[in-house]
């Protein structure tokens, strides 16, 4: 961290603002292309611009809103879709927990805010931050998240024409390779690889051995996968340091 | 166009509660030990989760989607930056499916 040169006390809400603003610049990079992607997969089924656009707006969570597209052109039922996403979206109740134990600011206003940003990259940044204890950093953090996966939906759905369809399904991939890009540089201790690949082979068992005989959806095998792998991990690493 | 407003408004209330409930209710309880270990090891684990298998069907082929996610996590491994690892993988899945 830069040493602040501010008049103001560094425990004062707009430096640290601020310098929630500046650690999201990764994670809003990386954003514009998965929302470029987002919005031109939508394009490309038809949805109006106008549902594309307020997706991002007030819903803010890319997996679901890729979901909720893909699940609309299958012609699932719409309690189907809430069903689906309600439960691809508890996850974000694991993140918003380990936060609430974070983050030092009381303010239910500030809290109920930064709830709204809550997302796996906004998460991943905030929980390796020290930074993050203070409300407001991660207010910063989750804010401009937020307008780049809002322009980068604006780009994708006004610049869709110009691209080639291979292009367009070619986008797909985006999302996982940003959850890839997040998850392969953590893997350098020990207990968080073990927990990876425990979450991979259990989802593997419930895709391929599981589901043909019981039908589970994706939502409650990612629920199911990630916390038998993080309780196992939790049961097994007692003394070392996790992150 | 009505009805689909009224989904997303729904999809949004169904995002936003998982996300405020333990902000404002789980911040005065003490977790135990345990419980502070496993909320760490979540981020991991539901990367991981996400990944594998959803990785696969993320394309037009199960081949092109396996290519892109080898170039994402080749690039990844060479510790450079989110958006190249993300641009990288279309392009590596446009390659794929063009060839």
């Amino acid at each position: 961290m830069a040493t602040s040169i501010h008049p103001t006390s560094p425990t004062s809400p707009q430096p640290t603002f601020r310098a929630g603003l500046r650690a999201g610049i990764p994670v809003a990079i990386g954003y514009i292309p998965i929302a470029i992607a987002f919005g031109l997969l939508a394009q490309s089924f038809n949805l109006p611009n106008a549902i594309t656009l307020s997706m991002s707006f007030l819903i803010f969570a890319g997996a679901s809103q890729f979901i909720t597209v893909q699940l609309l052109m299958a012609g699932s039922m719409y309690w189907e879709i809430i069903l689906t996403t309600f439960i691809l979206n508890s996850r974000h109740f694991l993140m918003s927990a380990a936060l609430s134990q974070r983050i030092e600011s009381t303010s239910r206003r500030l809290l109920a805010t930064i709830a709204f940003g809550v997302t796996d990259e906004t998460f991943s940044i905030a929980s390796t931050r020290q930074e993050a204890r203070s409300g407001m950093f991660v207010l910063g953090l989750n804010t401009i998240a937020f307008l780049a996966w809002n322009v980068g939906t604006w780009m994708g759905v006004f610049l869709a024409f110009g691209l080639p369809s291979t292009l367009q399904a070619s986008m797909g991939i985006a999302l996982y390779a940003m959850f890839i890009g997040l998850l392969v540089p953590s893997l350098t201790t020990r207990p968080v690889f073990v927990v990876a690949s425990l979450a991979i082979i259990i989802q593997a068992i419930l895709h391929w051995v599981i589901t043909p005989f019981f039908s589970i959806s994706d939502g409650i095998r990612i629920i199911v996968a990630t916390v038998v792998a993080a309780g196992i991990g939790a049961f097994v690493f007692k003394e070392e340091e996790v992150t | 166009m009505i009805s689909l407003f009224l989904l997303v408004l729904g999809l949004a209330l169904v995002t936003y509660l998982p996300r405020l409930v333990p902000l404002l209710w789980l911040k005065e309880l003490a977790l135990p030990a345990y419980m502070k270990r496993f909320l760490s090891f979540i981020p991991y684990a539901v990367l991981a989760s996400l990944i594998f298998p959803g990785v696969l069907s993320s394309t037009t082929t199960t081949s092109s989607a396996l290519f892109g996610g080898v170039v994402a996590t080749f690039l990844a491994l060479l510790r450079v930056n989110l958006v190249v690892v993300v641009i990288g993988a279309v392009f590596g899945v446009y390659a794929f499916q063009t060839i």
